[in-house]
């Protein structure tokens, strides 16, 4: 298969089409609008929708009704426009409807900046919207995994029966790489019994709805998501272990914060520092048992982030406070260079934390 | 023996959760007859609002969706756009559409969306237990405005027909009634209307029907309906405000 050049951004719009989303609906905002504009020349031509909506909440509610219709549809956005969707991603949620929501994060919080971000891990992993529910998310650290990992969560997202949201950066949806696309990137197709498509005298009527007055009926529907997401968790954890194996000192870090950390490791091998590196690929879950695994050889572990320490929270959590962990951050748009990395790689070499 | 008069298939048998003397249920009937008249059960998908008429999911037997505060007109449009040849409608009362909804409503009609709206205006929150409308009157007395709606501090109501037509898109805008038998029927002609505009791909058709809240308003059901006569007909005028069959036929 050709390798071809392209934009991030435009990786995540041609995968999704490959993976058999036709439906589109997108609000524009920096850093991520050549999704949508990329959409708006593509689905035409195939006989799709693109439609540019009059906000992010009606986007997002054009998606949801897409979704019970049982087809497969996708809206793009970063942060402050996310921040607007989160009131139709509790409700996806709540009608346990899959689709896919884009996240090129930027700068915040407010309006913020247009540079790249990781601040809105917390939204993307501990909920963002109202209620008990969970996202499946993904975090690229390359333009051909922003294409492999819209494929994948599509997939996921039909089979768990959850919204999924693939959380990237503005630098990861700007930067060009080349990249390899199968024609076809469904993996499987997944039978949608309780789709809205009209009962055609058919069968009783289905009904997507998040609405339960009955206390005992809310609960159980809880419980019952919640069950569906354990699964989740056992089946489908994501994660890249670089060189963790003799490492003394653990970095963690995903998206563009993973790349830096690659050069700064290379950097600390090449001083006789045992650094290694866990890129969680799959935020939530969260890979709980690399992290586990390596606390115990590590003298500690580093954070990488681009955001004021979000992710270091579920370090701390999953390796139970077993062993230091610092942060290594930049914020409002600035990334970390490999030096500042490596400063803090050595820092925790020689006990300082 | 003949039977003449039945329950609309496209309503179920779960028994209606309104008030006394609420017009949801003559409107829900009207809906059902629509889709009855024309053949569309099968293929026909309803979106419910939030408000009075959120478990509208319950009533009907075609498909349903239940959408977030306002957000029909966005739902619908999604529902639409995935499947071009279904028959889409929304159901939606005055705080859903002309308040938190405004944003949906206009840019479904100026997309022309071919989708049908039924906005049922009774000058309350009643789910909430009376609060004060968009749509409620210039004096009204409500939980919300208890002294009556002042005009200088909180603005007057959004007359939706008329602010609609102002748009170059939308197919067909009507305002009806259902206080009378005379208002009901030309209501049941309005609500087919605007399905059968649909089924011609003819774009989006809006149907305001006036109703009656007695439980919020504090009136028995026959002076609610007076009500609706003496004050809100006189505020909302009854009538058609777009129909561009017209123009066609030119």
């Amino acid at each position: 298969m050709a390798k071809v050049l392209m934009k991030g951004n435009e990786a995540i719009a041609e995968a999704a089409i490959r993976s058999g989303c036709r439906h589109y609906f997108g609000y524009p905002i920096t850093p991520q609008t050549e999704i949508a504009a990329y959409m708006a020349k593509r689905m035409p031509k195939i006989g799709g929708t693109f439609l540019q909506a009059e906000s992010e909440i009606s986007a997002i509610n054009m998606v949801y009704g897409v979704s019970s219709a049982g087809l497969r549809v996708m809206t793009s956005s970063s942060s402050p426009g996310v921040s607007l969707k989160q009131e139709g991603i509790s409700y996806l949620a709540g009608c346990d409807l899959p689709a896919l929501i884009v996240n090129v994060q930027r700068g915040g919080p407010g309006l913020g900046g247009i540079q790249p971000s990781q601040s809105d891990y917390f939204q993307a992993t501990k909920g963002g919207g109202h209620g008990d529910y969970r996202l499946i998310v993904l975090a690229p650290a390359s333009v051909q995994e922003m294409a492999d990992l819209t494929a994948k969560a599509f997939d996921l997202a039909d089979k768990y029966r959850m919204p999924a949201m693939l959380l990237a950066d503005g630098t990861i949806g700007q930067m060009m790489e080349p990249v390899e696309l199968p024609e076809d990137m469904r993996t499987a197709v997944y039978e949608k019994p309780w789709a809205v498509t009209g009962t055609q005298g058919k069968r009783e009527h289905n009904i997507v709805n998040s609405l339960y007055l009955v206390p005992e009926q809310l609960e159980k529907k809880n419980i019952e998501r919640y069950e569906r997401y354990r699964l989740y968790e056992q089946n489908e954890v994501m994660v890249e272990e670089y060189m963790t194996e003799d490492a003394d000192v653990c970095v963690v870090a995903f998206g563009i914060a993973a790349r830096v950390s690659k050069n700064a490791i290379t950097a600390a091998r090449a001083k006789g520092i045992k650094a290694g590196l866990i890129r969680p690929i799959t935020l939530y879950p969260f890979p709980k048992e690399a992290i586990r695994k390596a606390a115990g050889h590590v003298k500690g572990f580093v954070s990488v982030e681009l955001s004021m320490g979000q992710m270091i929270d579920d370090i701390r959590l999953a390796e139970g406070c077993a062993k230091p962990v610092t942060l290594c951050n930049r914020v409002g748009g600035m990334i970390p260079s490999p030096d500042e990395v490596l400063k803090a790689i050595e820092k925790m070499e020689g006990g300082e934390f | 023996m003949a039977v003449v008069f039945s329950k609309p298939k496209a309503l179920t048998d779960a028994p209606l959760h309104y008030c006394p003397g609420c017009t949801h249920g003559i409107i829900h009937r009207l809906v059902a007859e629509a889709i009855d008249d024309l053949d569309i059960l099968g293929k026909t998908v309803g979106v419910a609002p939030v408000g009075c008429a959120v478990m509208a999911y319950d009533y009907f037997s075609c498909d349903m969706v239940e959408a977030a505060h306002g957000r029909a007109p966005a739902v619908a449009t999604g529902l639409k756009r995935a499947m071009p040849d279904r028959i889409i409608f929304t159901y939606q009362g005055d705080g859903d559409l002309a308040s938190i909804g405004m944003a949906e409503t206009v840019h479904a009609a100026t997309r022309n969306e071919n989708i049908t709206v039924i906005f049922v205006n009774n000058a309350i929150y009643g789910m909430t237990g009376g609060q004060m409308a968009p749509t409620s009157l210039p004096g009204q007395v409500t939980q919300t405005s208890p002294y009556g709606r002042d005009v200088k501090t909180v603005g007057y109501p959004i007359k939706v027909c008329e602010l609609l037509s102002g748009l170059d898109a939308p197919y067909y805008i009507e305002r009806v009634a259902v206080n009378s038998v005379k208002n009901v029927t030309r209501a049941k002609k309005a609500i087919r209307r605007a399905f059968e505009n649909q089924i011609e791909g003819k774009g989006f058709s809006l149907i305001e029907v006036i109703s009656s809240c007695p439980t919020n308003w504090g009136m028995t059901p026959q002076k609610a309906l007076d009500w609706v006569e003496s004050d809100m007909i006189p505020y909302y005028p009854l009538g058609v405000y777009r129909d561009k069959s017209a123009k066609e036929a030119e």
